[in-house]
């Protein structure tokens, strides 16, 4: 076969890469050059207007964007210590260990939309059974999702216990993949549990870590069916992320060509970040 | 045997007379629904509808999530479906994604649905996508019957783009066993100095609502609280805004626009009426049940008609859902105008006008249209026809969550409602309310002006804000007012300009 006949094969993939990557963002960028909303159902160009907007004239992008921040790096680095700490659980030679290991995936099994529904009931501040029980123990009703403040931690919450398992189900694949020779080496020297941890399984697992982390970073940055569900951003603007904003631009504003501004420069910023996020990890967490 | 059959024969007619059940006939044994008349002979009547055959045809619609709307259209769907033959497929769609649900497909040129719900407010944008409602349904005699408001309201520039279903305003309803009460009024005497009595201004209201918050007045077990209001911000809350801000801001000394200045189109948004209306509402955050901040349509009818506050105002939904049989505040409501203010202000001398004034909101309603690309045109019609017919309008506008509210001239008669089980003088108070403000000079309109939900989309924001704590009244509308003009000059002035002017002459009694 001739070499360059090779290339034919790479075809169908490089196609299937044009079609689901390429041309939505290409597309993205001309629509974000456009105006296209309404009262103006066109690909007009409007040059970089939109981008002018975005970067003088809407201070709500930029606070729902350090709103989505605080939200997925609270989240990710909760879901680490816990998915971590349940990983370790499991991971030893415990009663039930495969019953646990189940439930601990439980939540990340269900339909996001679905639970976020059941938190809403739960947390509804004058009919939800968490502010009657709290009652019954004496303590005043909170207000879960009309303070602004406590709104985004109950976002967390939400957050904490859908996702959780995922990074658990990452963490302790690792650690069931790690060598036995360095434990049973710290074992010989006499190395306390805590040391055993601190010197032994974190640094091995770092790789994974990172790798987890920064996968569950992407995915919190994308919040939006938790928001939308639980508190459509509210109370004003409290819990709106950038995806919510987005959306709203978009799909109930109609702005489309505006929303296409946003997103683009979203994900240019999210490409960033992330990257940026991924190397100072790496740089923590792994020592050469 | 002659006196027996003679007897039979007027206990039966008696019964079709006067009974709501006795009304039975073959239609109603199949669809219960319309037990209470049994089917009324009209052009799109059960009995008209079984002669269609629209056998292995599929209509398709988008509606509003159940129950608002949206289980009424399923309901009849299903009806439509067994009487024709039709297939009906039926989506739901969340109230603020009914816009763009329909205005993507209508954009790209394509009809994945015959038959949009949404707002009548949508109009200006819709009705170049939307099919003219054909004569024969126009000159239909259930058509005849609707208000010319409600004409007024489905129709641009005189043609008919959506079919009317439903007739929507704003209106206060309390706690009638409660005002009413003797121990009550006396006990509020004592306490604030003040009478007792239907709120006439929105502070006589708040401070009502804030004196009956937090305590079990009804003496079921449970605290009651002082007002269900829509506060929240993607939930139609900005009608429930203007619904406050009437009255101080609706001065009929200055014609010429509420929501913008027809001959500058500066927004008035952030004027002195306006913030004052939003300080209100900012106090109202303290007497609303907890997470009332939060309440959607949804939650307000289930707050106020499960009778957990002393007020609430909004459609007529709520009222209606109180005043349902299996309700526990049965026939303990009642109805009257939007509360006033004791001053109101005058954009054009930039002072406060002393003296009463109160101005309904005429907020219209549900609306729905047929899509210009539908391939099903005349069975759309059909359906919505089928909608509201006149059996299916009457057993509708009983059911509170259903959202099907009074349009037609026959609904503002008090039998309809004694019929189904209203005290008279309820009943009466509230045709006389919604009578009261098709009557009244100086009423308010929503916008329906190009890029309407962008502008009161920026309003909702900015009031969320506010109702949140984050920003001060005068700080959110003004940034509201800013994204106003912003909007504006997007849109341009002059589009605006042009559509609000005929808002602006109903307002100012010029139509």
């Amino acid at each position: 076969m001739n070499f360059k006949h090779k290339f034919v094969f790479l075809f169908p993939g490089l196609f299937v890469l044009i079609g689901i990557l390429i041309f939505p963002i290409i597309f993205t960028i001309r629509l974000s050059l456009s105006g296209w909303n309404s009262y103006t159902p066109e690909m007009n160009f409007i040059g970089i207007t939109n981008y002018i907007r975005l970067f003088t004239d809407d201070p709500r992008f930029w606070e729902s964007f350090f709103r989505l921040s605080f939200l997925s790096v609270t989240t990710v680095i909760l879901q680490y210590v816990i998915g971590f700490a349940l990983a370790m659980i499991v991971w030893r030679e415990i009663k039930f260990k495969r019953f646990f290991r189940v439930i601990f995936l439980v939540p990340m099994m269900t339909t996001p939309v679905i639970m976020t529904v059941i938190w809403r009931t739960f947390f509804h501040e004058s009919l939800g059974p968490v502010n009657d029980l709290l009652g019954g123990l004496g303590v005043k009703p909170i207000l879960w999702l009309s303070d602004p403040v406590i709104a985004k931690f109950t976002v967390i919450i939400v957050e904490v216990w859908q996702w959780t398992p995922f990074m658990f189900l990452l963490l302790l694949a690792g650690l069931l993949s790690l060598p036995k020779e360095p434990f049973l080496a710290a074992a010989i020297d006499g190395a306390s549990p805590f040391r055993k941890f601190v010197y032994v399984t974190f640094p091995l697992m770092a790789p994974i870590s990172i790798g987890a982390i920064i996968i569950r970073l992407i995915e919190a940055s994308k919040i939006m069916d938790t928001v939308f569900v639980l508190t459509s951003g509210g109370p004003g603007t409290a819990t709106e992320t950038s995806s919510f904003y987005i959306y709203i631009k978009g799909l109930r504003e109609f702005q489309m060509g505006y929303a296409a501004t946003l997103s683009f420069t979203y994900l240019v910023i999210m490409i960033i970040s992330l990257t940026i996020i991924a190397k100072v990890l790496t740089k923590l967490m792994i020592k050469e | 045997m002659k006196t027996i059959k003679t007897c039979v024969t007027a206990l039966i007619s008696a019964l079709l007379v006067f009974s709501p059940v006795a009304y039975a006939d073959k239609w109603s044994d199949q669809f219960p629904h319309i037990k209470a008349t049994g089917d009324i002979p009209g052009d799109c009547s059960y009995e008209s509808m079984s002669k269609k055959n629209y056998k292995g045809k599929t209509l398709k619609i988008n509606t509003h999530a159940v129950p608002v709307m949206g289980e009424p259209t399923a309901l009849h769907a299903e009806q439509f479906a067994k009487l024709t033959g039709a297939k009906v497929d039926v989506t739901h769609t969340p109230a603020g994604d009914l816009y763009a649900k329909a205005m993507v497909p209508f954009q790209a040129g394509q009809a994945p649905y015959d038959i949009v719900f949404g707002f009548s407010n949508f109009i200006n944008d819709w009705r170049r996508y939307l099919e003219p409602v054909p004569k024969k349904y126009v000159e239909m005699k259930q058509m005849k019957d609707v208000t010319p408001s409600h004409i007024g309201v489905a129709s641009w520039d005189g043609v008919m783009y959506q079919f009317p279903v439903d007739g929507d305003r704003h209106y206060l309803k309390y706690r009638k066993d409660v005002i009413d009460n003797p121990e009550y009024q006396k006990q509020y005497k004592e306490a604030t100095g003040k009478e007792l009595k239907v709120p006439t201004t929105w502070k006589e209201y708040g401070e009502m609502a804030a004196y009956f918050n937090g305590w079990d007045w009804d003496g079921d077990g449970e605290k009651e609280y002082g007002s269900a209001e829509v506060m929240k911000k993607d939930d139609l809350m900005y009608a429930a805004f203007y619904s406050r801000s009437a009255a101080y801001s609706k001065n009929p000394k200055t014609p010429g626009g509420f929501f913008f200045d027809l001959e500058t189109m500066e927004p008035l948004i952030n004027n002195p009426g306006f913030v004052e209306a939003l300080t209100d509402w900012v106090a109202a955050t303290k007497y609303v049940p907890p997470g009332g901040i939060n309440f959607g349509l949804g939650d307000e009818i289930g707050s106020f008609g499960g009778g957990q506050t002393l007020f609430s105002f909004s459609w007529d939904d709520a009222f209606v859902a109180a005043m349902q049989p299996d309700s526990p505040i049965n026939n303990k409501v009642g109805a009257a105008q939007l509360p006033g203010a004791t001053k109101v202000w005058n954009r054009k001398t930039n002072s406060w006008d002393e003296g009463f004034n109160q101005a309904p909101f005429f907020v219209w309603g549900w609306a729905v249209g047929v899509a210009k690309k539908s391939k099903e045109k005349e069975m759309a019609f059909d359906y919505l026809c089928f909608f509201a017919n006149e059996a299916n309008h009457q057993a509708d506008i009983g059911i509170g969550r259903f959202g099907v509210n009074p349009f037609r001239n026959d609904d503002f008669k008090v039998d309809v409602w004694t019929q189904i089980g209203w005290d008279k003088d309820i009943a009466q108070s509230y045709v006389d309310t919604l009578a009261q403000m098709e009557q009244s000079k100086n009423r308010v309109f929503p916008l329906r002006v190009p890029g309407t939900f962008e502008f009161n989309a920026a309003l909702a924001t900015a009031a969320a804000k506010a109702l949140a704590g984050q920003l001060s009244p005068q700080a959110a509308l003004d940034e509201a007012a800013k994204q106003w003009n912003d909007i504006l000059n997007r849109v341009g002035k002059d589009n605006v300009r042009k559509a609000y002017a005929v808002g602006v002459a109903m307002e100012d009694n010029k139509q």
